[in-house]
């Protein structure tokens, strides 16, 4: 199939009216809605089946911390869509620098993601232990809890972790792209595609601090 | 709001535009920023209500998830452009949401 005919295929409307490589990650992003469901579900019931294993908000997570990092992947995504809406307008050097922006912030989130984990890992809190013990920072008492809160904690913030790793490495080869003069006002979809998929994962992050951290 | 539109789908680049016109779903772009306020502000006042010792644990759960949910649909709005998707798509987003729902319902009742 030739180049020109494959760029008909990608870009040819589906019945959904949107065209085929917007709809197949609007399809793929719906199964990641259901598989952090899967996990976030699984979080719950363990969690109310035994909340001796489980500590309040702020005892041993650092919510501080992380909220400036929530504030970090949303102003992420508005520099992703501002780089979607300077293609858009035909402004090459506009989405460059918007898409080095969000490559740098989401460098950022991971960056403090890797701290706080040596920060709960410094204090004992590791998935495989049967029980830790953390100094909290409230008070300085010893918390003494069970694995099922680092194993749940992990495994949510991990998987998130991986995604927005995933999206970096995307992003870069978006911007790769972008610096050859690979997009145009005509030829956005590339990065809208890569756009829906920044902000799911900006979207899941705002559904797990909250339960994971703040209730 | 910003001084562009946003067209959505975009039309095919080269030659295979005359074959393949793109809706026309021209729209003017939304204020990205007064939305980024708005997850910004949220997420200040979410830490903030999360600490309200005198609020009972069933409200303040209740007040959480809400704001959550709020920043979560600003952000598929706006930032994902569904607000400015044909309603055809709206069906496909909407679908695994019941499922969820009910995935999670089936696994707290069993827990009760």
């Amino acid at each position: 199939m030739s180049q020109a005919a494959a760029a008909t295929l990608d870009r040819s409307t589906s019945g959904f009216g949107v065209y085929n490589l917007k709809l197949g990650m609007w399809v793929f992003l719906l199964s990641e809605v259901m598989f952090f469901t899967g996990l976030i579900g699984a979080y719950i019931i363990l969690r109310f089946a035994n909340p001796e294993q489980f500590a309040e908000p702020g005892v041993v997570l650092n919510v501080p911390l992380t909220a400036l990092n929530t504030f970090i992947l949303i102003c992420s995504s508005v520099s992703m869509v501002k780089a979607f809406a300077e293609i858009e307008r035909g402004n090459q050097k506009g989405l460059r620098m918007w898409l080095l922006v969000t490559i740098a912030l989401g460098i950022v989130f991971l960056s403090i993601q890797a701290y706080e984990y040596s920060l709960l890992a410094h204090e004992g809190f590791v998935p495989v232990a049967d029980a830790y013990a953390a100094i909290g920072r409230h008070g300085g008492e010893t918390i003494v809890g069970g694995p099922l809160y680092g194993a749940t904690f992990y495994t949510m913030t991990g998987f998130h972790g991986a995604h927005v790793t995933i999206g970096v490495l995307c992003l870069m080869f978006t911007a790769f792209k972008a610096f050859r003069g690979g997009y145009s006002a005509q030829n956005v979809g590339g990065v809208e595609i890569m756009g829906l998929y920044w902000h799911f994962v900006d979207l899941v992050w705002i559904i797990l601090f909250t339960i994971v951290y703040l209730i | 709001m910003e001084g562009h539109t946003h067209s959505s789908p975009p039309a095919a680049s080269g030659t295979s535009s005359a074959t393949t016109p793109a809706p026309e779903t021209s729209h003017k772009a939304p204020n990205y920023y007064l939305v980024w306020l708005f997850l910004a502000v949220l997420t200040v006042a979410e830490v903030g209500v999360a600490f309200l010792s005198a609020i009972p644990k069933q409200v303040l759960v209740i007040a959480l998830i809400l704001m959550a949910v709020w920043k979560a649909l600003l952000v598929a709005l706006y930032y994902m452009h569904l607000k400015f998707e044909p309603r055809r798509l709206w069906l496909i987003v909407a679908a695994p949401l019941p499922l969820a729902i009910i995935l999670v319902a089936v696994v707290l009742l069993e827990q009760w």
